[in-house]
């Protein structure tokens, strides 16, 4: 690993652009996504357009646990600037605090989406059941798998926090990881009206 | 330049490298040996086209009776082969070999940069396709056996074959790598490049390079989405692409309905469409670096040729229902499709325009480098122009899904994508390996291919106007074309020909490796910044921190004594 | 099949707009011919003139002059329009957007992994509905035996009988996977999509046998699924429609599972 840093001469700023190589990877990363996720829109209204009945989702999923969840998640996008601010200022403890908290959210959001679709899975409700299940399970699992992968990449800045405070990229990455966690949120802010409102 | 790479263990320097030029030759070995199996399956496949009722040779004796009773081959072992063709070749083949060897080597030297942005990521990618280039030669010997729904996987007929899984596993870790390597291109071209190296003195490889990972970025993930559902249609026994009531060999499925099959079509070939773009580019930019450095002048309109690029990036993502003029979609939408194909079809013309009028006032060398390039060019239009009566509706309703399809594309990805990165293999070998290849094996191996190839794929043009369709395992089952059938035995022999002539390619690359003429930095007298660095480079490619100061094909300059100025040289003294 | 393949090697045209199709098929291979020889011959001439010569050094674009090399984008734009305008969009919406007028004989045609079941309405001209829960050895399409309308129908396998000279609408639909029905010699291709029906028109215009096959990948037996398109005079084919109508018991039994084509 030493080694491997002192070989890679890798200049870390653009010298035209200015910004940072981890945070204009990120932003392609985050384009790609978007494109996954509308792709995942598309195919929503799509099938919802051609289906002759489709349920309310009100009638069929747990609305007030699904508004938990979206102020579970809101508010981790709150903490998660905090933390940032607080890695920007230098503030060790506070940073974990925060991380800390991101963190917690982002579980509960997991605990909470697994007790509605444990729920579902009693009632008998599987994504092979309708249309409109199927895709339910498949939108909202694939950004759990989203929030999974958030967890890590926070827990590992929680994590690193420890030795590599003083990194030079170190406050870079928990803007990027700050930045995806975001973009994880505003995924649910589009589910979340799309499934159970709509 | 740096000492510390003495202490790094074989492995590290070799296997697990971070360094792009490892990585480089890493996906090159791996590409040219999943072109190499993509083709052996193809040749395989074309016994069964041309003698559709005799056993295969040898090879029939050593394969399963599963997949070949009595030596000769069931209809759904055809399928496997020509769907795994196909999905080896574009994903597997071209692509890592235009995109992660060529772009992964020649894009950080081009642009003076001493590695890419993010080394680790490069090599996750790398890992990413060699595993999941594993995993799908591995299908044929899972229980399921490997898909055979075409590399297209329509459903219904995908969400119940046997081996689709495999292929959608394989097709997300693949789809996985190629947008890691791509956010790193895309970082790499954007921040890294030397101080002077200004967005027009990039090489047009670097700009082919730049336009393929955005169409790689932008085009993957809806393809993944694709592959998701369709790995829940296997697996959860969802609908998304199946209506209500469907059979699967006569009996009823009971899924829940509700979805629509022509719905895969539009993700696939969301993606599918801008992938042909990704497979011809790089390719494109590969020969305008040759021509550029033997026709020792600028090409022509250099700027023309990048924004048609871009024009052609952009617009790609608006064409793709070409492919879906008979699937079923409302035929006046069909008319929107016709015009963005047309008008697509303009910027190609506009970059073999240039192409061609940057020979006029060069002096030519012929050298092996520059035959494949020249070569390039009337064939690439061969496969561009068939392409205009498919992408004429009318037209489309007659040769839809005949070999002329078939004829039409591999004339760009054979004649055009292969015969391009031949000739890129060719003309930075020495800068791979400090050695030259031998000329005159290379020009056994130009001339025989060119000619087999033709004779591959010509013939397809003629039996496709009479009708014949394409996947056809017993071609002679349908007596329409049984008259050209004798095509079919000369596109099989010409295949099999054409293997022949790659075995001077293999010895020459293996045997030069070795024993070849050993070069300098920069034998060809070439400008760009990849010829200013040693060959190979060293770990962090420039031994001193370049500059760039002009322009990147500064070739014949008026009154200067050296045909050719680098741009890293402040002045021709330098030289 | 003397007689069978014509200029370009395409097949006789049988059907009233084979030749729009095949018109504009000589049209564009005209277009690609003579562009592909006027570059080849540019091209080679360049080769030629500008190889590399002692003493001769390579000469550099004068730079007001870039843009002139678009003039064959041009030019190969304009005769795109063209195509559009006068060729492409008016027979694509003949062929495909248009209904037929007047008198139209309707077949539905059923798809199935690999055969192709064709569906007359009889004499009383009214389908009997069908059940893809029906669907058995013998009753391959699943029509509903007790429904009045399915008593006189006819259901053959891999062979259609079409009258010349009479528009026929078909009916495409699939029990299971996708198909395409072709027939070369009409110059008709088309997608058939389980859960959709989709409609095609055709008028046959010459008395005589062509094939039938599948154009889209459908599975192992796909280069087999193919049948028999017998065009006949009208006489010949209300002679033939006659021979067909069922005893009342047999209804809706494939009448002819003719195979040996
Ligand atoms: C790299 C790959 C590549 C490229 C570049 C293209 C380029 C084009 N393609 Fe092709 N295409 C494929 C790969 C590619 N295609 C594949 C893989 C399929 C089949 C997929 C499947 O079904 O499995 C396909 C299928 C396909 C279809 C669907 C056919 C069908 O299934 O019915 C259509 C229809 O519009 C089409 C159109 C075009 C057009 C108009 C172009 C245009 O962009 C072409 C423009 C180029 C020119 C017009 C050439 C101009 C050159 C000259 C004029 C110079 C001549 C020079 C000399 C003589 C020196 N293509
Ligand atoms: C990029 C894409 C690509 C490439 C390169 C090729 C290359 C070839 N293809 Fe392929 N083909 C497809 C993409 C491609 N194909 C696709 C998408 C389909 C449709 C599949 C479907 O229907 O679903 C298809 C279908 C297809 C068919 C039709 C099958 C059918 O419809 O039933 C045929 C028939 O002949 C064919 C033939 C060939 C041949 C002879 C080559 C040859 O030209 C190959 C030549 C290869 C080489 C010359 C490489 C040799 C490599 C080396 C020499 C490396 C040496 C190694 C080292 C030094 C380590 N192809
Ligand atoms: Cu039915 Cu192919
Ligand atoms: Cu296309």
């Amino acid at each position: 690993m030493t080694s491997e840093a002192a070989v890679m001469d890798v200049p870390h700023v653009g010298a035209g652009t200015g910004v940072t190589n981890a945070k204009l990877g990120i932003w392609l990363f985050l384009a790609s996504e978007i494109m996954l996720f509308s792709t995942l829109f598309t195919t929503y209204i799509i099938l919802r357009l051609g289906s002759s009945s489709w349920p309310r989702g009100w009638n069929v999923l747990n609305v007030p646990m699904g508004t938990l969840n979206t102020l579970v998640l809101i508010t981790s996008s709150v903490t998660v600037v905090m933390a940032y601010a607080k890695a920007v200022e230098r503030k060790r403890g506070q940073f974990r605090l925060f991380m800390g908290l991101t963190i917690a959210l982002g579980v509960a959001f997991l605990i909470i989406k697994g007790f509605e679709w444990g729920a579902h899975f009693k009632a008998g409700e599987f994504p092979s059941s309708s249309i409109f299940l199927a895709a339910y399970f498949t939108m909202t699992g694939l950004h759990a798998l989203h929030v999974i992968g958030g967890l890590i990449t926070n827990s590992i800045l929680l994590v690193l926090s420890e030795k590599q405070w003083d990194h030079p990229l170190f406050v870079g990455r928990v803007e990027a990881a700050g930045l995806y966690w975001h973009f994880v949120d505003i995924v649910w802010i589009f589910l979340f009206p799309a499934l159970y409102l709509l | 330049m740096d000492t510390s790479h003495h202490n790094q263990s074989w492995l590290r320097k070799y296997v697990f490298s971070t360094d792009h030029k490892t990585i480089g030759l890493q996906y090159m070995f791996t590409a040219l040996t999943m072109l190499l199996i993509g083709f052996t399956f193809v040749m395989v496949m074309r016994w069964q086209i041309a003698f559709p009722d005799l056993p295969i040779p040898v090879l029939g004796r050593w394969l399963p009776a599963r997949l070949a009773p009595n030596g000769v081959m069931t209809g759904a072992f055809y399928n496997s082969l020509g769907a795994l063709h196909g999905t080896i070749m574009v994903f597997f083949g071209i692509v890592p070999l235009a995109v992660g060897a060529f772009g992964n080597y020649i894009v950080p030297l081009q642009i003076g940069a001493p590695d890419m942005a993010f080394p680790r990521l490069n090599m996750l990618s790398y890992w990413l396709y060699f595993a999941a280039s594993i995993f799908i030669l591995s299908s044929f010997f899972l229980p399921g056996g490997a898909a055979q729904s075409g590399w297209t996987s329509y459903p219904p007929l995908a969400d119940f074959n046997p081996g689709q899984t495999a292929w959608i596993l394989a097709m997300v870790i693949v789809i996985t790598s190629s947008l890691l390597g791509a956010i790193n291109f895309l970082t790499t071209i954007i921040n890294m490049r030397a101080p002077g190296m200004t967005l027009w003195r990039m090489p047009i490889f670097v700009w082919s390079e730049f336009v393929a990972s955005v169409l790689l970025l932008l085009a993957f993930p809806p393809l993944e989405a694709g592959s998701v559902l369709q790995l829940m249609d296997r697996v959860m026994h969802t609908s998304f692409f199946l209506p209500k009531e469907v059979m699967l060999f006569g009996v009823l499925y009971k899924g829940s309905g509700g979805g629509q099959p022509l719905l895969w079509q539009h993700l696939f070939w969301f993606l599918a469409h801008p992938e042909v773009y990704i497979l011809v580019l790089p390719p494109m930019g590969i020969v305008a670096e040759i021509i550029a450095n033997n026709t020792r002048r600028p090409p022509h309109g250099y700027k023309i040729i990048i924004s048609s690029m871009l024009f052609i990036g952009a617009l790609s993502f608006v064409v793709w229902a070409h492919h879906m003029f008979l699937s079923g979609m409302s035929p006046v939408l069909a008319n929107f499709f016709l015009v963005t194909t047309m008008i697509i079809s303009v910027p190609s013309v506009a970059i073999l325009t240039c192409l061609i009028y940057s020979l006029r006032g060069g002096s030519i060398r012929f050298n092996t480098p520059m035959l494949y390039a020249l070569a390039f060019l009337p064939m690439f239009g061969i496969g561009g122009l068939t392409g205009l009566p498919l992408g004429l509706t009318p037209t489309d309703i007659y040769l839809h899904d005949t070999y002329y399809v078939i004829g039409h594309f591999h004339y760009i990805v054979v004649t055009g994508s292969i015969i391009a990165m031949f000739g890129g293999l060719y003309f930075w070998f020495p800068k791979f390996f400090g050695r030259k290849m031998n000329d005159t094996l290379g020009k056994i191996h130009f001339w025989g291919s060119l000619i087999c190839m033709n004779g591959v794929f010509f013939p397809m043009f003629i039996t496709g106007m009479a009708g014949e369709s394409r996947r056809l395992w017993v071609p002679t089952a349908q007596v329409h074309d049984l008259a050209v059938q004798p095509w079919n035995v000369v596109g099989s022999i010409s295949a099999w020909l054409l293997f022949l002539f790659q075995l001077p390619f293999i010895y020459n690359f293996f045997h030069s490796l070795f024993y070849g003429e050993k070069t300098a930095e920069n034998p060809w007298h070439a400008t760009t910044l990849d010829w200013a660095c040693p060959s190979p480079p060293p770990h962090g490619n420039f031994a001193e921190p370049v500059r760039v100061y002009r322009g990147p094909y500064e070739y014949s300059l008026p009154g200067a004594k050296h045909d050719w100025l680098p741009q890293n040289l402040e002045s021709e003294a330098a030289l | 099949m003397s007689g069978y393949y014509r200029w370009l090697g395409l097949p006789i045209e049988a059907s009233s707009y084979a030749h729009s199709i095949d018109y504009g098929l000589l049209l564009i291979h005209a277009a690609m011919l003579l562009i592909f020889v006027l570059w080849g011959i540019f091209f080679a001439y360049l080769l030629v003139r500008y190889r590399q010569r002692d003493g001769v050094p390579a000469t550099r674009d004068d730079e007001r002059h870039g843009w002139g090399s678009l003039i064959p984008d041009l030019i190969v734009m304009a005769f795109e329009i063209a195509l559009i305008v006068f060729y492409a969009i008016p027979v694509w919406s003949r062929i495909k957007v248009d209904e037929p007028m007047g008198k139209v004989n309707t077949i539905d045609i059923v798809a199935q992994q690999f055969a192709w079941n064709v569906h007359y309405p009889g004499p009383d001209g009214k389908f009997g509905k069908s059940d893809p829960k029906l669907v058995s050895f013998t009753n391959p399409i699943g029509l509903n035996l007790k429904d009045p309308a399915a008593k006189d129908d006819i259901v053959l396998s891999d062979e259609i009988h079409l009258p010349v000279d009479v528009p026929t609408l078909f009916n495409l639909s699939s029990l299971d996977v996708i198909h395409d029905f072709a027939i070369a010699a009409f110059r008709v291709k088309q997608d058939i999509v389980p859960g959709m029906m989709i409609p095609v028109w055709v008028t046959p215009t010459k008395v005589g046998t062509y094939e039938l096959f599948c154009a889209q990948l459908c599975g192992f037996g796909h280069s087999l699924m193919h049948g028999r398109v017998i065009v006949q005079s009208q006489k010949d084919y209300q002679a033939w429609l006659k021979s067909m109508a069922p005893a009342p018991s047999a209804a809706a039994q494939p009448a002819n599972s003719a195979n040996s084509f």
